[in-house]
């Protein structure tokens, strides 16, 4: 018991809700990348050890599952604090977003970069819960502010949108270098 | 003195002066706005600018990262709410100030001792270069990896009570590095036979979504606000007279930030930390400190701006970033082929110096911005928060497509801007993460590139640079084991 109670002072520390969860996953994913390191890296005959391409996988996965354990033995042994379905379900709304930034990337090539952001932003601020006619006309202001800045000032490469290749000739080489 | 003129003749361009123009105000601005931030918005820029010349690119990159923080102090003393992470102690004393009616005074003294912090800062660095320059090239593949891992074990044991946490992360940095075909025979390494996985995984895309995509996400899910802070009345130019009556304080604490932002992984909140405890055991009113004390306020936010000239110190000399700000500067200077490094101050000293001489124009530029429009930057702080994580999503979106038009890269980035909010809530830290990256890259580098000449181990620290850096690094670790032991006695 006073061996247990030694240990649990040594590790103890804040931790959040959600935090063992956290802990647990990051293990099991760093031991699996471990367990891999045969199937997914090569060792070289004849070469130094520190010049083997395995040496470097060896050293940070080495190192991440050691870390891990002693992570998740500190989350073990800190007080507990309840929340941790409420705090799982915050991480899963971000996915949301998530979907929601590849839709607006995978609608750039297609209809260009100018409409996807003109329509992105404001039904995303709409999205986010805003319904005033301000927010909504400044997310177009905005948006239509950071093609102009990116695209036609600073000539960031992000190619013309499919539905170009319909306008006319001259319409369409200024949309390709501008929007 | 010709090098000075030819850093002068660099710097009087008009789109270099555009830049730091852009860069300062925008920096401000951007720091002013809680939940944004230097790294959000350098991680956005970072790709704009590699189709600008280097010294245009990096004065901007520049002026953001060099005057954020002075933006930062200013929601910190009006609302209690730090505009970047490095101005959480402001809000110790500058909130107590406000909530006394000392606004005016609170933002003013700000403002002075961020000024003193940077200039000193820069001049220290002007005074440091003929020493780097010499110094500099003594340092070959062995005494860089041994930096490089010096400063992974200062980044992890930098994180008090999180060494473990940060220990994975940086792990996982190194590990994230070594994905893709590895740079000496071309094999493999961990591609799971994903042709996507074959170019490994760009520091750009992770860095985005850790700061940028993150801070997005984490501002969309959480609940709405409109944070509100009441104007500030009368001229705010006292400050620089009162800041004579702590120079004291402000120039232990602008010291505390050289030194600090010297070494790679400590950076601002080591350098806080050690200001703001010097002031209050020196000072004759120690019982005022977090309850709004000038002084405190003084040595927090002298020792922050002090730091970013001097974290230049080590990605200039060595090619080694001290923190992630510095490691996303890194890359400009790879993508424009200039390689910082001893070779840097030997063959372009002038573009050295004109970096310098920009950071000491773009604190002046900022000062005179700050003490004639902190009520215009009071609206900037209005914004409301899910709003704003519409914008950061949207401007993300640049930053990441822009790299490769890649739709794989944007979904890496999502990914890791998920992964960067769960440790965000979690409170664990995402610099080690970019650290082990960049680090990581050098230490295999460099290890596999002295290997050669060595025979014995103890032929790898037979160079005098090379046996202090060896020295350091085991008292850094017997230190932090000492106070571990010290700690627990204590608590026993």
């Amino acid at each position: 018991m006073p061996q247990i109670k030694t240990m649990q002072q040594l590790f103890k520390r804040e931790r959040r809700s959600g935090d063992l969860v956290f802990a647990l996953l990051f293990l099991v994913f760093a031991i699996f990348l471990l367990a891999n390191i045969g199937n997914q890296t090569q060792w070289v005959k004849g070469t130094k050890l520190v010049s083997q391409p395995s040496f470097w996988p060896a050293i940070s996965l080495g190192g991440m599952t050691f870390f891990a354990v002693l992570h998740l033995l500190g989350s073990v042994l800190s007080p507990r604090i309840f929340g941790r379905l409420k705090e799982i379900g915050f991480w899963l709304r971000s996915f949301e977003y998530a979907a929601w930034f590849l839709a607006y990337v995978w609608l750039v090539p297609i209809i260009g970069y100018l409409l996807a952001t003109l329509l992105f932003m404001p039904i995303l601020v709409f999205r986010a819960g805003y319904r005033e006619k301000r927010l909504l006309l400044l997310s177009v202001v905005i948006g239509f502010a950071i093609v102009v800045v990116f695209k036609s000032f600073l000539s960031v490469k992000i190619p013309g949108g499919m539905i170009y290749e319909y306008l006319p000739d001259a319409i369409r080489s200024f949309m390709l270098i501008n929007f | 003195m010709d090098i000075l003129l030819q850093a002068i003749d660099n710097l009087l361009r008009w789109d270099v002066l555009v830049a730091l123009l852009i860069g300062s105000i925008g920096g401000v601005l951007i720091g002013a706005i809680p939940g944004v931030g230097a790294a959000v918005a350098i991680a956005i820029l970072l790709p704009a600018t590699f189709s600008l010349d280097p010294l245009v690119g990096l004065t901007l990159l520049l002026g953001i990262y060099g005057s954020s923080m002075y933006g930062g102090s200013i929601p910190a003393i009006l609302i209690n709410t730090p505009g970047t992470a490095v101005n959480a102690l402001t809000t110790y004393d500058g909130y107590p100030m406000t909530q006394r009616n000392e606004a005016r005074r609170a933002l003013s003294l700000a403002y002075s001792a961020s000024f003193m912090g940077g200039i000193f800062s820069v001049i220290c660095l002007m005074l440091l270069s003929p020493l780097l320059a010499l110094i500099a090239p003594h340092f070959g593949s062995r005494e860089i990896f041994l930096a490089a891992l010096l400063g992974i074990i200062l980044v992890v044991l930098a994180h008090r009570g999180k060494v473990f946490a940060a220990g994975m992360l940086v792990c996982f940095g190194i590990f994230l590095n070594n994905i893709g075909l590895e740079p000496m025979r071309y094999t493999k390494r961990y591609t799971f036979e994903q042709s996507w996985l074959a170019s490994g995984i760009d520091l750009i895309v992770v860095i985005l979504g850790l700061f940028a995509l993150s801070q997005a996400f984490l501002l969309l899910v959480k609940k709405d606000e409109r944070p509100e802070a009441a104007m500030v009345s009368g001229g705010i130019f006292q400050g620089l007279k009162e800041l004579w009556l702590y120079k004291r304080v402000a120039t232990v604490a602008s010291s505390f930030g050289v030194l600090m932002g010297m070494i790679p992984g400590v950076g601002e909140f080591t350098a806080q930390f050690m200001s703001y405890t010097y002031a209050q055991k020196t000072s004759k009113t120690p019982e005022k400190f977090g309850n709004g004390s000038p002084e405190g306020l003084v040595a927090s936010e002298a020792a922050n701006n002090a730091v970013p000239a001097a974290a230049m110190i080590p990605l200039l000399a060595l090619g080694i970033p001290g923190e992630a700000l510095t490691a996303m500067m890194l890359s400009v200077f790879y993508v424009h082929n200039v390689i910082p490094g001893p070779q840097l101050f030997q063959n372009q000293m002038d573009f050295v110096m004109a970096l310098y001489i920009a950071l000491l124009l773009l604190n002046v530029m900022v000062l005179i911005f700050l003490l004639f429009s902190t009520n215009m930057i009071l609206k900037v702080i209005r914004i409301p928060t899910r709003f704003l994580g519409v914008v950061i999503l949207t401007l993300s979106f640049v930053g990441v497509y822009s790299l490769r038009n890649s739709m794989t890269d944007c979904a890496i980035a999502a990914a890791f801007g998920v992964f960067g909010l769960i440790l965000k809530r979690l409170d664990l830290p995402t610099v080690p993460i970019i650290l082990g990256m960049v680090l990581g890259n050098i230490m295999e580098v460099k290890l596999r590139s002295s290997m050669p000449r060595v025979k014995t181990p103890l032929d790898f620290i037979d160079r005098p640079i090379a046996a202090i850096l060896f020295g350091i690094i085991l008292v850094v670790i017997i230190m932090h084991i000492r106070s571990v032991v010290k700690e627990y006695r204590s608590s026993h």
